[in-house]
This record gives C-alpha cells, structure tokens and sequence, in this order.
C-alpha cells in the first residue's frame, strides 16, 4: 500500500517526460529525414542552376527564386494584415468591450479559425478574386493580394486568441495605476497594458506567422501559381506560386529518388529553416524582454 | 471537380468491402476479382462511369478508380501498385527504362479519343487561331488581346499544372508545334491552376482569360466561346467534336491510354474487352470524351 503512490508517481512521470521529449525526439528525426532527402539536390542541381528565376521542372529548370519571393511577398501581405487587425480585435476584446460582448465575440473569432482553409480557398475563388480583379481593375484576380487577404483570414484567430488571453493576464492593478496618474485609456493601453503582455503578443504574432508560411491549400487556389518573379512592388497585385503550392502540387507526381523529388525536399527544408529562424528570432526577443521586466521587478 | 470523384470512389470502396473478399487479383479467379484503376484526371470521370456500369452487370467484380494525373498513374504502375494505368499521354522512354528495371512491362490499349478545346470567356469577340497564334499567346509573344484581332484587353494564360497529361500533350503539340526540336515554354506569368475546375471558373468570370481543356470538361455555358483552330492561316478553322475529331480535321487531339502489366488476363481482360465493347463507348460519348471506331 505504501509503495503505490510513489509507484504511480514514476509511470506518470515516465509517460509525461515521453510525451515532452518526444516532440523533441519528432521534430530532430523530421529534420534529418528532409536533410536526407533534399540535400541530395544540391549535388544533381548546380546551385548557380537553384538561384535562377525560372522554375519549370519537368524541362529540369529548377529555379527556386520565384518560389521563394512568392511566398515571401504572401506572408509579408498577409502579415501586414494580420498584425494590425488581430492586436487591434484582441485590444478590443480584452481593454474595451463590454463583458457580454466580449464573451460572443472570442468564440466568434475562434470558431472563424476552426473554418477548413480549403472552405476559405473556394470563397477565395468564387468571390474575392472576381472582386478583386473588377475592384483594381487587374487582368486577373488570381494574385498574391487574393492569397495574403485570405492568409490574413486564417492568422487572426491564431493571433486575437493567444494576444487577447496576454492582455488579460496583465494585472488590473497595471491599468489602475496608469489611471490614477492621469493617463488616458488609448495612453494605459498603448504605453502600459501592451508593452506588459508583450511576449505574450510575440507569441501570437509568430504563431500567426507560423500558420502563414505553411499555409498551402488557400494559397495554391487564389494566388494563380504563376512561377514569376516576385521583386517589383506590384508583385502584390500579379499571380505568384509560393513553396507550399508548388510542394503540394508536385509531389504527387514525381518518381521517387529522382532530381525534382530532392529538389522538391530541399524546399521543404528552406522551410522549415524559416520557420526555424522565425522562432528563434521570437523567442530570444521574448526572451531578452522577460530579463528586463526581472531586472526591473528586482 | 474532385468532390464527386471522392465520393464515388468512397462508395465504390465500400462496395468492394461488402463484396466478398478484396484480395490480390489472381487471374483464375473469376468469380470475385479486385481490380485497382488509377491515373490521369482527364480520364478519372470516365473510368468511374465505367466501372460502375461494370461492376452493376458484374456484381462479383470491383474496381476502385483514383486520379492524380497520368505521370502518378504510370508511376503506380511501375512500383506494382496498380492493375491498369489510365494515361492522357504515350509513356515515355524512360518509363519503359524504368518499368522494366522493376520488371513491370507495360502493354497499352487506346480507349477512347478526346479533343483539348481552348476556350474563351463568353464576352470575348475571338472565335478563332490558328496553332501560330496560341503558341505565342501562351508563349508569352503575344500579350493583348488585340494581337489576335480582339478588344484592348490584356492575356491572362490559364493552365493544368505540369503534372498533367494535358499540360504536356499542350506543350508538345500546340506551344511546339508538334516539333520535337522546339524548345519553347509556356510564358513564366502562365496560370497552373490545380484543377479543370479552376480553370473553367476563371474562363467563365474573367474577359482576359484564356484556358485549354479535354473537350468533356467544358461545359455548357462555355460551349459558344470554344476557339475553332487552324493548323495554318490560309486553312480551314474547326471547332473540336466528335466529328471533327475522328475525321482528323480538328489538330488538337489525342489518344487516351489505359495501361497493364504484361497482356491482360483473366478479370482485367474481360473488363479491358468490355471497355471497347460498344455499350463502354457509348458512355464516352455521353461524357463529352471521342469514342474509337
């Protein structure tokens, strides 16, 4: 009888720690296996040949470049859209709607996140690009614009979430301090509520960028996969192809081992490296914030 | 475009599952076969027409149908995954190579023909090209609608992706002319939509557009602004159909492939007999496909 607690105590233990280290165990097996698989494509495709602008694989041209500024030129859109938008709902939500509001609204906007991207993707096709392209008057509504407006669809929930729940988190006596010293609300909310929960924030905004980037379905439908160069400025209002769609669209059909299959992994790994560096980047600014705000309490 | 085939597939798995015993396919069974179909899209709606009429008269026969596209079903066939291989296009050299090296030998059948139309939304005033000009309209040479005789508009390209059987057969006889020196490729700002669904849709909203497809996935609506094709200017302009494609005179046309290891046998032959039999060519007809003679 006495042993049985303890006895439990190390199963329960046991399973938890499998639990947490085998995400850790997934993601390092994931990263090898697209090593394994991509890095090949770096000795059957000349790198001089990888950074061309012309992607066209069943001719073995395997420029990645239009890829990889397509989907640049998504997320930068949909991130511009995302940001404002998902801070400025979740700072409504948390600082200046009404309780009642505030409880209709949150399910709202995370049952907006639950709606499949390939629901998103035929709206996409059957009403905004039409609207776009009459609206701007562009030769076709199948561009990068279509893509992040849709992209910045699916990362605010992701972002109001994770952002509205930081807010809340702030203690109130946060808010009635600033008060009590004359500030006003926009002024509480902008110098003292937002920079407290900023790694909170952070958070959501990176996962926010993390839907973004991976995000295939949606895009591959509304963004026209042209493979053009994405540099000018009106890249934004032109068909793109981004890394997603061409993975998804491809790699169905490529025989296994061959030239486009690795080459196809090596974009998967250009990738995950971003999101890798993404990541990084948010958490050591997390990171950095979260040792001031100890010095400061300290 | 690919809901209804799921759907019908789904069922058909499940008709195979309550149908007795879905195992491997043994030649000398004839009693209860499983026969496993699959490869381009062009011809995924038809091969399930098929097999459905099939499997109602032969109840103790079952066939699942998938797509993917020609280069999947050809590639399932030489990893041995597959009964019969559905093809818009030849297979290639280096298929065979690789087919062999499995020891996979591929046998072909044509089952039926099918014209790729190239269509125009309606509010388009151009109802002909001759094969020049849709070259270079897709090649990127001509950028305005103008250029061929049309309003002032600019030239959205639309296209299947290139894992289509009909992206390639576009390439090789329209964009090159047939010329297998030519090394001409679709202009880079060329839309590779990843369904005739797709494409359809954005001929059917968009005054700029211009799209190709297999002459079965065009419907209705759009049957008006379908381009007749010349094959020179000085020859005649002939809109695709059943007609003008067994009599060779409309240019871009081809022949649908079904592909098996080795000479058919036992269910698969029976089932590949009965494909050409009149009844099986009657459905392609109905589907908008060009039935052989």
């Amino acid at each position: 009888m006495d042993k049985s607690p303890n006895w439990r105590e190390t199963f329960v233990t046991a399973i938890v720690k499998t639990c947490g280290y085998s995400a850790v165990v997934f993601v390092i097996l994931i990263f090898f296996f697209l090593l394994r698989q991509g890095l090949p494509a770096l000795f059957e495709v000349k790198i001089g040949d990888l950074f061309t602008t012309r992607w066209y694989p069943i001719e073995n041209h395997f420029g990645i470049l239009p890829l990889l500024t397509g989907s640049l030129v998504v997320t930068v859109g949909a991130m511009l859209i995302a940001i404002p938008f998902g801070i400025g709902t979740a700072v409504f939500l948390a600082e200046i709607a009404p309780r009642w509001m505030r409880e209709i609204l949150k399910p709202l906007v995370e049952l907006l996140g639950g709606i499949p991207s390939v629901v998103l993707g035929f709206l996409g096709i059957l009403l905004l690009s039409p609207f776009l392209r009459v609206f701007l008057n562009l030769p076709t509504g199948l561009t990068a614009l279509a893509g992040a407006l849709l992209l910045g669809a699916i990362a605010i929930p992701t972002t109001v979430s994770i952002a509205e729940d930081a807010l809340d988190s702030v203690p109130q006596g946060y808010r009635e301090g600033a008060l009590a010293l004359g500030a006003t609300k926009w002024q509480t909310i902008w110098r003292v509520t937002l920079p407290a929960a900023r790694s909170g924030v952070l958070t959501a905004l990176m996962l926010g960028v993390g839907r973004t980037i991976g995000e295939t379905m949606a895009v591959m439908m509304v963004t026209g996969n042209a493979p053009v160069m994405a540099i000018k400025l009106t890249s934004i209002l032109s068909p793109v192809r981004t890394m997603t769609a061409t993975i998804a669209a491809e790699m169905g059909e490529v025989a296994n081992g061959s030239t486009h299959y690795h080459v196809l992994f090596l974009i998967g790994l250009i990738l995950f490296l971003i999101s890798l560096a993404v990541n990084i980047t948010a958490s050591s600014v997390i990171f950095k914030s979260r040792k001031r705000a100890e010095r400061v309490l300290s | 475009m690919k809901a209804v085939p799921l759907i019908l597939l789904v069922s058909l798995l499940i008709c195979s599952a309550c149908g007795g015993s879905p195992g491997q396919t043994t030649p000398s069974a004839r009693t209860s076969a499983y026969i496993q179909n699959k490869g381009s899209d062009t011809i995924v709606n038809l091969a399930l027409a098929w097999a459905e009429r099939y499997q109602t008269e032969h109840p103790d026969i079952s066939i699942s149908v998938t797509g993917g596209g020609s280069g999947t079903g050809i590639a399932a066939l030489i990893n041995g995954t597959v009964d019969i291989a559905n093809a818009s296009r030849a297979i290639t050299a280096d298929e065979i190579k690789q087919a062999k090296a499995n020891g996979i030998n591929p046998v072909q059948v044509v089952i039926s023909r099918d014209a790729i139309a190239v269509v125009v939304n309606p509010q388009n005033p151009v109802r002909r090209l001759t094969l020049q000009q849709i070259s270079d309209i897709y090649s990127g040479k001509i950028n305005n609608w103008t250029g061929v005789g049309g309003d002032d508009r600019p030239i959205v390209r639309l296209s299947r992706e290139t894992n289509s059987g009909t992206h390639v057969y576009f390439l090789q006889t329209v964009i090159r002319l047939g010329d297998p020196k030519n090394t001409t490729l679709f202009s880079t700002d060329t839309l590779l939509l990843p369904s005739s669904e797709g494409i359809i849709n954005e001929v059917r909203q968009n005054p700029n557009a211009i799209g190709y497809d297999g002459l079965g996935y065009i419907p209705p609506d759009l049957m008006n602004s379908v381009i007749a094709v010349a094959v020179d200017a000085g020859g005649a302009y002939v809109i695709p159909s059943i007609t003008t494609v067994n009599n060779n005179s409309y240019p871009v046309s081809r022949d649908l492939y079904m592909y098996t290891n080795g000479q058919p046998t036992g269910a698969i032959k029976d089932y590949l007999n009965w494909i050409l039999s009149p009844e099986a060519q009657k459905i392609v007809a109905d589907l908008g496909f060009v039935p052989i003679k």
